[in-house]
């Protein structure tokens, strides 16, 4: 440690491309080139079981890009790392779970139309549970974000940041009280049965009891519908935010708060609709992610709704295609390092990646450098 | 009115009044007397005098008068608690509070230093030496090292954060290799003297093992500042919030390697997630209190300093900071790496209190602990930084519990539902925090103001 | 009468900002407040705009008070205010940026008629319609702020510092589209350091020294005034 006030003698000048310069690229490179070593030397062996992986990833992934579209829209908007939206996606998931288990919202077609289609019956009900929760998600959002952070917005950021810690915790220590949701994990009745597909020479169905031929691949519908639910959200919000009036003004916002004001924006109306979109589409993940994996708990949001975050900043926070990309990028580090380093150690990896690439890129994938603002 | 809730509420107000006796003590300037013609300036006599004092009436109250104690086993395991939590949160404000570096990692810093020097004390009371040499030699060799190169990088100007963090790491590993190589070589000579752990030599017992215990804690201590500067090197150059997420990455990464050290790490004695048990219970008042004050006064001092300045500066203004001369990557990792160093003592000091560590106590939900006390306390006041922490243990885990533990057996859980709900309320009405930036005694600094851009009737 | 303010007091913390100004302006006016470097020009501007809130006055437009209405409440009733600096939204596209401009209109034709109206006025802006505001230069910028400023069909408009950091014959053309905008019936409050421009054009003006009007009058009157000449015209 030199001194840190005094000038320094005359220093010698490291050029770009000299040999001391490349010491530090050369360890990531070798880095990358172990990585992709590993992966290509498991492809080659066992091309099969690492597509299965990559198909895993993707599923992960795809409800991780729902959760992170949350917090990279809050956090352009308002600067602020919003930690309940992966108590607001836990929520959606409970809420869902006591539709489905004590009021059977999932069947109501079937009871109030008895002659309906049976798929088209469930397929009613399951929009209609995926809506109520994101209705509830959205309340409680709207709800912390006039309550807890509104009043915080002229004080320093850190105190929003506090409440926000703050409002997490009051939703999982509240939920983990056992009257509320419990510690314990419950195992969710899915609205619809699973349906796979394998494939090997052709697609089939698979068959209750039937085995599954080694080396196929597995596809569920709850896959399907996870990948096309998600791609449908990426354009509806790029259009949203490219194309209507309410999305510029959420740019516009997002860029200059006493500027927007003078054009007649309500900003604030604006930064609560911000908030409800992301805890609408949290809802859905909260929904799916309980389908996909059905098994619920009151910290189920904690370790998805960080990875969500880490991946909203690995693709460049504020940006929603970075967003989705960041998200695919943890989702296949996850299922990639669970099947062939140890699954204990899928989240140092997640955040060893996002360090390395905040290292070479600070703002993310997708990010644009940090402007000073005047 | 239950009498102990009074009781446990009048503990909270006496630990308090303590603490801001002590400073006050600790801070007095009496005039100069003329004693037989010698003028004499008894101050600083006065404020050591009052330091043995302080920690003689802690020690006094410990003390077991046939029966009686005026604190009790719950109470003293709460302050060594608030003890650690202080040298903990202490770190985090220099590195937050007065050097503007969000931080999130304090509580893996804290993890490294209890579980190193968990290991080295465990590894010794089990007749084994080579923990001990390992981390001394390691620290000691890595420091060397890092010194050494550093020195020799200072001559060279836009060298890439990468690179000399590859070098300062390749210069660590060897340090940690060459530590292995000796411990290898010198533990089984000095084995024989620490006999068993049931028969326990000369060397593992009474004042020895106190020696032990103290350079287990130490070299833990600089172990993870060792780490801090490896980590912070390459990501104190991202901007505050990337910073913070790093650093929230780091503590995740920490636990991780925790719950698989048996499996991962090549540490079976830390069993992995099931949590390390049999570590010696060595910390007492004298140490606790030792390394409290050792924490308290060398940030003070160093606050006060021309460094403490530099880094003041950093927060309010890094480019007209950088402008006026003053190396700021310098200055951060400065902070950076002694806050950790107080994070690693405090984790070496609550090993050996509580003789069982588990990684779910190092788990990143609640290492916002430490951050939300520094902003309870007042970003940048030492004072608020230290009652918050003594404030927090003694309510939360003591009063809060015991109060709540009276209702129903199930109750004490509520009180992390009424915790949140309070630093909503006191964020809501005091987002400056409880002291703002207000020191008192011998902690009052002269800082300079927070620059103050908020402008009155402002609405947007 | 269009705007009148009476007795305004605005603080920034302990800082006494307006020490209580009075002024007024009539339909079709242009006015001008001019004086040095910190004597309250803008913080007048933000006020009326509700940016920041007095701590006592009235701020009272078309008969109505709107001291405490907050700012996107008062560009509906008509008052645009272009803010010091411009404020360009950068990310934004030019016609995003005149889109926010007309954010309280909710016909779409009109929004496009209005733009054209801007286009007539800053041909310039049209053949950067589809550029980033961040990449244009800074009198397109001022231009983009101008016309932003007028989509919102205002009554009163209050700019602040058109002429800041533009050429000589950049301000010329500023000035001259400002004359334009007022004969097209639009009132204007101006907000200039350059006191030599801005009373060629106005019809009454302010002069303002720390936080109080010490002077007023029409243009021409305080044009000629020699405090004002050694002061603020150099001459």
């Amino acid at each position: 440690m030199q001194s840190i006030s005094r000038p320094q003698k005359m220093p010698v000048i490291v050029k770009p491309n000299s040999f001391l310069a490349w010491i530090g690229r050369g360890g990531l490179i070798l880095l990358a080139l172990l990585i992709a070593y590993i992966l290509l030397r498991n492809l080659i062996e066992k091309p099969l079981f690492f597509v299965t992986n990559i198909i895993n990833g993707l599923q992960l992934g795809f409800v991780y890009a729902l959760i992170a579209l949350g917090y990279t829209m809050v956090y352009g908007i308002v600067k602020l790392i919003n930690f309940a939206h992966g108590d607001v996606f836990m929520v959606g998931a409970f809420t869902s779970f006591f539709a489905i288990d004590r009021f059977k919202l999932h069947e109501w077609p079937l009871r109030a139309f008895p002659t309906i289609n049976p798929v088209l019956g469930i397929a009613l009900g399951t929009i209609t549970t995926i809506l109520l929760s994101m209705v509830v998600c959205v309340l409680l959002a709207v709800t912390i974000e006039r309550v807890a952070y509104k009043p915080l917005r002229d004080a320093p950021r850190i105190a929003a940041l506090i409440t926000a810690i703050g409002v997490s915790f009051f939703l999982e220590y509240f939920g983990l009280l056992d009257f509320v949701f419990s510690a314990r994990f419950i195992p969710y009745p899915r609205p619809f049965e699973v349906t796979t597909w394998y494939i090997a020479d052709g697609i089939h169905l698979t068959q209750p009891g039937e085995p599954i031929p080694e080396n196929a691949i597995v596809i569920s519908n709850i896959l399907i519908i996870i990948v096309i639910l998600t791609l449908g959200i990426l354009l509806f919000l790029q259009y949203l935010v490219r194309r209507t009036k309410i999305g510029i003004a959420m740019r516009a916002t997002s860029f200059d708060k006493p500027t927007a004001r003078l054009m007649g924006i309500n900003v604030d109306s604006v930064i609560s609709f911000t908030f409800a979109i992301g805890a609408a589409f949290a809802g859905l993940g909260g929904v799916l992610y309980a389908i996909a994996y059905p098994s619920i708990k009151t910290l189920m949001g904690v370790y998805p709704g960080l990875k969500a975050f880490i991946s909203a900043v690995l693709g460049g926070i504020g940006s929603i295609p970075g967003a989705f990309v960041g998200a695919l990028i943890m989702g296949q580090a996850e299922a990639l390092t669970a099947s062939y380093i140890s699954t204990p150690m899928r989240d140092a990896v997640a955040f060893t990646i996002l360090i390395i690439v905040l290292l070479v890129r600070p703002t993310g994938i997708f990010g644009e450098p940090e402007k000073e603002k005047a | 009115m239950d009498l102990s809730v009074l009781l446990s509420f009048a503990k909270i107000i006496a630990v308090i009044a303590y603490l801001y006796g002590l400073f006050w003590i600790m801070g007095l300037k009496v005039r100069p007397v003329t004693i037989a013609g010698k003028t004499l300036d008894l101050s600083l006599a006065i404020n050591v005098a009052g330091v043995v004092v302080a920690f003689g009436i802690i020690q006094l109250a410990l003390t077991d008068f046939g029966g009686f104690r005026i604190l009790n086993e719950f109470d003293t395991g709460l302050l060594y608690q608030a003890c650690t939590m202080t040298m903990v949160a202490l770190g985090l404000n220099l590195i937050y509070g007065f050097n503007g570096q969000f931080s999130l990692g304090q509580w893996g810093f804290y993890g490294i230093g209890a579980y190193a020097a968990a290991d080295v004390t465990y590894r010794w009371v089990n007749g084994d030496s080579s923990g001990l040499i390992v981390l001394g030699v390691g620290t000691i060799l890595a420091g060397v090292i890092i010194l050494l190169v550093g020195r020799s990088l200072s001559n060279l100007r836009r060298m890439p954060v990468l690179s000399s963090f590859t070098l300062y790491l390749l210069g660590a590993l060897v340090s940690g290799y060459v530590a292995v190589l000796i411990g290898r070589w010198v533990s089984p000579l000095l084995n024989p003297l620490l006999g068993t752990n049931l028969e326990p030599g000369p060397l593992a017992q009474g004042f020895w093992l106190q020696i032990i215990y103290f350079l287990a804690v130490v070299f833990a201590g600089i172990f993870a500042a060792e780490i801090s500067f490896l980590f912070g090197l390459p990501v104190l150059s991202l901007g505050s919030d990337y910073f913070g997420i790093a650093t929230l990455g780091f503590t995740i990464v920490v636990y991780t390697l925790m719950v698989n050290s048996d499996t991962f790490l090549p540490f079976p004695e830390m069993r992995g997630g099931r949590g390390m048990i049999g570590i010696p219970k060595l910390t007492t008042w004298f140490w606790a209190f030792l390394f409290m004050m050792a924490v308290i006064v060398s940030m003070r001092n160093l606050i006060r300093s021309s460094y403490g300045r530099a880094m003041i500066s950093v927060r309010e203004d890094e480019v007209a900071a950088r402008a006026m001369g003053i190396d700021v990557a310098g200055g951060k990792l400065l902070a950076f790496v002694i806050g950790s160093l107080f994070a690693g003592l405090g984790g070496g000091v609550y090993a050996h209190y509580i003789g069982f560590l588990s990684p779910g106590t190092f788990d990143f939900l609640i290492g916002f602990n430490p951050m939300i006390i520094v902003v309870f306390g007042g970003l940048g006041s030492m004072t608020g930084t230290i009652t918050a922490s003594f404030g927090w243990i003694f309510f939360l885990e003591g009063m809060l519990r015991d109060v709540l533990g009276r209702i129903s057996p199930q109750a004490p859980s509520w009180r992390y539902v009424l915790y949140p709900l309070t630093l909503l309320l006191l964020m809501l009405i005091r987002p400056e925090g409880l002291m703002g930036k207000i020191e008192w005694g011998f902690l009052k600094i002269p800082v300079v103001p927070l620059r103050d851009t908020k402008q009155e009737g402002e609405v947007a | 009468m269009l705007l009148e303010v009476k007795d305004l007091h605005v603080y920034y913390g302990a800082i006494h900002a307006l020490h209580g100004i009075s002024f007024h302006i009539a339909e079709g006016e242009i006015v001008t407040l001019i004086g040095a470097n910190g004597a309250g020009k803008s913080t007048t501007l933000r006020t009326i705009s509700g940016l920041i809130r007095p701590r006592s006055g009235h701020i009272i437009y078309r008969g109505q008070d709107i001291t405490l209405t907050p700012p996107e409440q008062i560009v509906r009733m008509g008052i645009s205010h272009v803010p010091e600096g411009r404020k360009i939204f950068a990310p934004l596209t030019v016609r995003e940026n005149l889109e926010m401009g007309a954010y309280i209109i909710k016909d779409k034709a009109e929004v496009n008629r209005l733009m054209e109206r801007v286009f007539k006025s800053f041909p310039r802006l049209k053949e950067r319609i589809n550029q980033l505001g961040g990449t244009l230069s800074g009198g397109e910028q001022q231009m983009l702020a101008t016309g932003r400023g007028l989509m919102s069909k205002p009554s009163l408009l209050l700019l602040d510092e058109p002429s800041m950091g533009l050429s000589p014959i950049l301000v010329q053309e500023i000035f001259n589209i400002i004359k334009e905008i007022n004969a097209q019936g639009t009132s204007i409050l101006l907000v200039e350091q350059n006191a030599q421009m801005a009373l060629s054009i106005a019809h009454r003006a302010y002069v303002l020294e720390t936080g109080n009007i010490v002077l007023s009058g029409t243009a021409k009157e305080i044009a000629e005034n020699p405090r004002v000449k050694a002061a603020y015209l150099g001459v």
